[in-house]
């Protein structure tokens, strides 16, 4: 199950390398987005686009908000 | 949206998967910098003065007044222990009263602002409401500063907004 985390959890992993994936769609992404944070908009989430991740670290993901 | 991104991300083989349900929403707001087109520099937290005095509820106005003084601002906000943003006190509403705790003279629950805001929006509002400042807090109200009506004009105007 993916585990729902808070800011300071997120700050703390990213400080320890972990990926960040925002999955709004690219406009919005551009416009802003988490230090680092790569995109991968939810309705393009497959195999061939997830191969830029590496699998033994960890992920996390986002969108605006609770929505 | 990301609960299902999070669960994709399982089904396609990650097992360490994190979903911060807050998002981008709550990382702006609570004034830390984002990247991308409209980044840091468009929003209210870039331009906030945080020089402005404080004082707890049960300061009394006679410091408040000295603290304003020495400060050169005309307006002392009330917090909390957290820094949470309880009131505000303006220098008129000072003027000529006894020596009384902070929390009988201040104008309590000021409307606030996210360090997120997006200036041209902020300087709308301000020019709208006819508004000289706002104060900037994060999304669990802990005050972060004043945003001034002529520094969120000249940032919008330097950035062409």
């Amino acid at each position: 199950m993916p585990i729902p985390i808070d800011r300071e959890r997120v700050q703390q992993l990213m400080s320890e390398g972990a990926q960040v994936v925002e999955v709004l769609p690219r406009a919005e992404y551009e416009d802003e987005h988490l230090p680092g944070a790569i995109n991968i908009p939810l309705k393009e989430l497959d195999r061939e686009r997830v191969r830029g991740l590496e699998r033994g670290r960890p992920v996390v993901v986002y969108c605006y908000d609770h929505q | 949206m990301s609960p299902r991104a999070a669960a994709r991300l399982e089904s396609l083989g990650f097992e360490q998967v994190y979903d911060y349900v807050a998002g981008k929403a709550d990382w702006g707001s609570s004034g830390l910098p984002l990247e991308g087109a409209e980044g840091s520099e468009t929003r209210a937290g870039a331009h906030v003065r945080t020089d402005v005095p404080n004082c707890r509820l049960e300061d009394g106005l006679q410091e408040v007044c000295e603290r304003l003084d020495e400060s050169g601002w005309d307006t002392c906000f009330v917090l909390d222990e957290r820094g949470v943003v309880l009131g505000r006190i303006g220098r008129r509403a000072i003027r000529g009263r006894e020596d009384v705790p902070a929390e009988k003279a201040m104008t309590p629950g000021p409307s606030t602002i996210r360090p997120s805001a997006r200036l041209r929006d902020v300087v709308e509002r301000m020019q709208r409401q006819n508004l000289t400042s706002l104060p900037v807090t994060t999304s669990d109200g802990t005050f972060v500063g004043l945003l001034t009506r002529g520094d969120a004009e000249g940032a919008l105007r330097e950035l062409a907004l």
